[in-house]
């Protein structure tokens, strides 16, 4: 790609890039949310048109006009938010983007295919169900196997890891490995240094649209490459001040959850939540997670057992009921359940707050009030928009986020539930978003943090505890020398006694 | 070779002059489409589009009449805004008129007769209100409880409500004055709306119709519930995240637009007409043509008042036509649905911006 340019209402997205992948190399695509990675990426795969500038595919120049000519090129594309139909099955999910589908009963040629694929990849999906019940490491996983039925030489992976458990990615990793070494192509879209790192031969690290560097990853180390996609040094690790646990402020007694399949996805999970805590939930997507967290923020449901904070029972209450006893939350699918893209910013922003006194008199929205705080949380959580007046969607998706999370916390809630809060976001912002949530934990309040970022867990956690197939193996302290265990817990192959709580070891029934 | 490259892009930054464009340049649009139409059957459409436009603003009666059939098309569309704003796809408010217009019917004949005009008068209004309002949380409750597409259901719901009126008008509540003909007796005199002199424009209605044009203004963009509702309609799952109560936000919602369409029953009833006949007869399709009124109003109840005019116009303008030139019933509706059309090929290009390149090969 040479002198790529494109810009949106007058702020460049891209200016002048230049950009090679060599044949069966990985490179890597580094940078901030908003530093256009995504936008080179769209006009390569020919979903936008730059100003300037041309692309060639081995020396010689081609013009993308549609994703449907880079697919010819042998481009595919894995998005960051996956372009599937959530109410259709695998399979014709498969055969929808399929070139060579057949017109009559599409399903039935591309089964054998897509089976073959799935076991040399060790893709385990049943092809008949619906996209909506899959978690996001299964939908990931159906485009990437729509791109390499496709026979794409050249992949582009928009932040593909960071829906992945530890796990997926190894698996991904392998997967990725292997194409390299049948001359593929790979362009890695990501922020996280250390996949950068072990995953890609070179890297190039963009900021506000412009190329700031090229390295290859061997002569290279994380402080060099964070240095130049922030343009400063970044602290890596936070110090977190030790504290005493509080009083109790959530307890969770023996709770089953129904998951979308109809299936039990909780099962029999309790806990105790105190103040001045960060309690972590670690473990592999899938394994009830999400099922969990919209059952204590009132979404879902629940089977049976109960549900407090502190003494006041909040067992399969309205969310707005919750809500009002100091439970916020911070959904895991947030394009999705955390806004109204139609919408302006400043509706956005007191998307469940809107009833509160502070914002709604009787009947009719305090509307000077509503933007005075719309402004506060876009300025304290560095929003980028050029206005609150704007529509939500036309945020990119890290500003969506932050200001989802400015929401959340800003009502100083007791009791913040976190679903993966730093997926997505660039490392400014997840540092800022850490140092928030230590802050809660010193005001007294408790965050629930759900996330598959081990790191993650260990910087800010007091307790974790590891969910496997809708079960607790055990709850441990951040401390205590047995977390080492915890690749085997989140495999469900060890359970545990809960810290500082003895109880005899048992195993597992599988 | 030369080749010609369109590419569409997302826009931003809707200003309120482009909107306004958008629609002037739609509505234009297809008036020339309708003016082929005119062409191919053989009338000069300039001629046509110009007897359309003279017979309903070019004289002062053709104004007159123009405004008494923007009342029911301004409140039904009013109301309309809202049910679109929060994406429930109302289609049935012509039967929501209509059930207004029984339920006044029934009060006028059985209350009007022992009580003045002050006290019949909103008692008749209410009574239409709620009528419509009945009709129309039915689809409502069964689109939140049950998941029944409520495209079908006030589709549907519009033709029991006329079936049921036809029943009432050739059985029990057929008058004794109308010499065996289909209708109710006239309603007593105190429930007959006044009328400004020299038209047929019943002014209680419009003054209805205006103020509940600025109240719904309010209620979508200043309120709680329209906040809810527009939340709702942009994205049910941030409204579920956001505690909201589908059932509730959907029943109010639906009596309102229901209840304006209400409104509208009771004034062509009491203002025009003076009794209940054929549905066809009471009505002419405002329920439809309001879906055209909400959309070029930008579903902004305030705007419903302009765009009112503007279909009242036409629909004033057809029937003109219709005499002058031996054109048939049918061209309105023609009209209509063209303008329809284009108006929602106009947003299209109002979110999106689109570059055309032309390219040596």
């Amino acid at each position: 790609m040479k002198d790529i340019s494109k810009s949106f209402h007058g702020i460049h997205a891209n200016k002048e890039i230049n950009l090679h992948v060599d044949s069966g190399e990985i490179l890597g695509l580094l940078g901030e949310n908003g530093a256009g990675k995504t936008t080179l990426m769209n006009i390569l795969y020919g979903l936008y048109q730059p100003e300037t500038g041309q692309i060639c595919i081995n020396g010689n120049p081609i013009r993308i006009t549609t994703p449907v000519e880079s697919i010819t090129h042998g481009i595919g594309m894995v998005h960051q938010h996956f372009m599937l139909v959530q109410n259709h099955t695998v399979i014709e999910n498969i055969a929808l983007g399929y070139k060579d589908t057949p017109f009559f009963f599409p399903k039935v040629k591309l089964r054998e295919k897509v089976r073959k694929f799935s076991e040399q990849f060790d893709f385990s999906i049943d092809l008949d169900q619906k996209v909506w019940q899959l978690s996001a490491g299964e939908q990931q996983r159906i485009e990437i196997i729509k791109a390499l039925l496709n026979g794409a030489d050249l992949l582009i992976l928009d932040e593909p890891t960071s829906v992945l458990t530890p796990q997926e990615i190894k698996e991904l990793i392998d997967i990725l490995r292997r194409m390299k070494a049948e001359g593929h192509s790979i362009i890695f879209i990501s922020h996280k240094l250390d996949e950068i790192m072990d995953i890609c031969d070179r890297v190039t690290v963009l900021r506000k649209g412009q190329i700031v560097g090229h390295a290859d990853t061997a002569d290279t180390d994380k402080k060099g490459l964070a240095r130049m996609m922030v343009g400063r040094d970044v602290v890596f690790s936070i110090d977190k001040e030790k504290m005493e646990k509080g009083a109790k402020a959530l307890s969770v007694d023996n709770i089953h959850v129904t998951g979308d399949k109809g299936m039990p996805a909780v099962k029999g999970v309790s806990f105790d939540l105190f103040k001045n805590e960060i309690f972590g939930v670690a473990g592999v997507a899938g394994n009830g997670q999400r099922e969990l967290a919209e059952a204590i923020t009132g979404i879902r449901k629940i089977d049976s057992g109960t549900i407090r904070i502190t003494d006041q029972e909040i067992t399969n209450l309205s969310p707005r009921k919750i809500y009002d006893y100091g439970v916020s939350h911070v959904p895991e699918e947030r394009i999705r359940f955390g806004i109204a893209p139609g919408l302006f910013l400043y509706d956005n922003a007191i998307l469940k707050q809107h009833h509160l006194k502070k914002f709604s008199k009787r009947y009719f929205l305090k509307y000077n009030q509503v933007k005075t705080h719309a402004k506060s949380i876009v300025s304290d959580f560095k929003v980028s928009t050029h206005s609150i007046n704007n529509q939500i969607r036309n945020l990119s998706g890290g500003n969506i986020q932050k200001l989802i999370l400015g929401r959340e916390i800003s009502e100083k809630p007791k009791l913040l539930v976190a679903s993966h809060p730093t997926y997505g976001l660039d490392i400014g912002a997840t540092e800022f978003l850490r140092q928030h949530l230590l802050e809660l934990r010193r005001q007294g309040s408790t965050v629930l943090l759900f996330s598959e970022d081990l790191d993650e867990i260990f910087e800010l956690c007091d307790r974790v505890a590891i969910i496997f197939d809708g079960e607790l193996m055990g709850i441990l302290n951040a401390d205590d020398p047995a977390l080492s265990d915890i690749g085997l817990m989140m495999a469900g192959s060890k359970r545990m006694a809960e810290s500082g709580n003895p109880r005899p070891n048992r195993l597992t029934n599988e | 070779m030369t080749m010609i490259q369109i590419s569409f892009s997302d826009r931003y930054n809707i200003t309120p002059l482009r909107s306004l464009m958008t629609s002037a340049g739609a509505f234009a649009a297809g008036l020339i489409v309708i003016g082929l139409i005119f062409a191919f059957v053989g009338v000069n459409p300039f001629y046509a589009i110009s007897e359309i436009f003279m017979g309903s603003f070019g004289s002062v009666y053709g104004i007159k009449e123009t405004i008494t059939k923007a009342i029911p098309l301004i409140l039904v569309g009013a109301g309309l805004t809202l049910a679109f704003r929060a994406k429930f796809w109302n289609i049935g408010a012509e039967g929501q008129l209509l059930m207004g217009a029984i339920f006044a019917t029934w009060t006028a004949q059985t209350l009007g007769p022992s009580l003045p005009s002050w006290a019949i008068v909103p008692i008749m209004f209410a009574a239409g209100f709620i009528g419509g309002a009945f009709w129309g949380i039915i689809p409502a409750f069964l689109k939140i409880k049950y998941a029944i597409n409520e495209v079908i259901t006030t589709l549907m719901l519009n033709y029991i409500c006329a079936e049921f009126l036809t029943m009432l008008i050739v059985g029990p509540w057929k008058g004794k004055t109308r010499f065996g003909f289909p209708g109710t007796d006239n309603l007593p005199d105190s429930a007959i709306l006044g009328i400004i002199s020299g038209s047929r424009i019943h002014y209680a209605t419009l003054i209805l119709a205006l103020a509940s044009c600025l109240i719904l203004w309010v209620v979508i963009y200043r309120t709680r519930f329209g906040y809810e509702a527009r939340v709702v309609g942009e994205n049910p799952d941030a409204g579920k995240y956001a505690g909201i109560n589908f059932l509730k936000t959907s029943l109010i919602l639906m009596a309102i637009s229901g209840g304006l369409a209400g409104f509208a029953g009771v004034g062509e009833v009491a203002g025009i007409h003076h009794y209940l006949g054929y549905p066809a007869s009471v009505s002419s399709g405002y329920g439809f043509t309001a879906i055209i009124v909400a959309w070029l109003a930008k579903l902004n109840p305030v705007y419903a008042i302009l765009s009112g005019l503007v279909f009242a116009g036409i629909v004033v303008g057809g029937d003109a036509i219709q005499i002058s030139l031996g054109l048939p019933a049918a061209t309105v509706q023609i009209v209509n649905g063209t303008l329809l059309i284009f108006l929602i090929m106009g947003d299209y290009f109002l979110n999106h911006q689109f570059k055309i390149r032309f390219k040596k090969k």
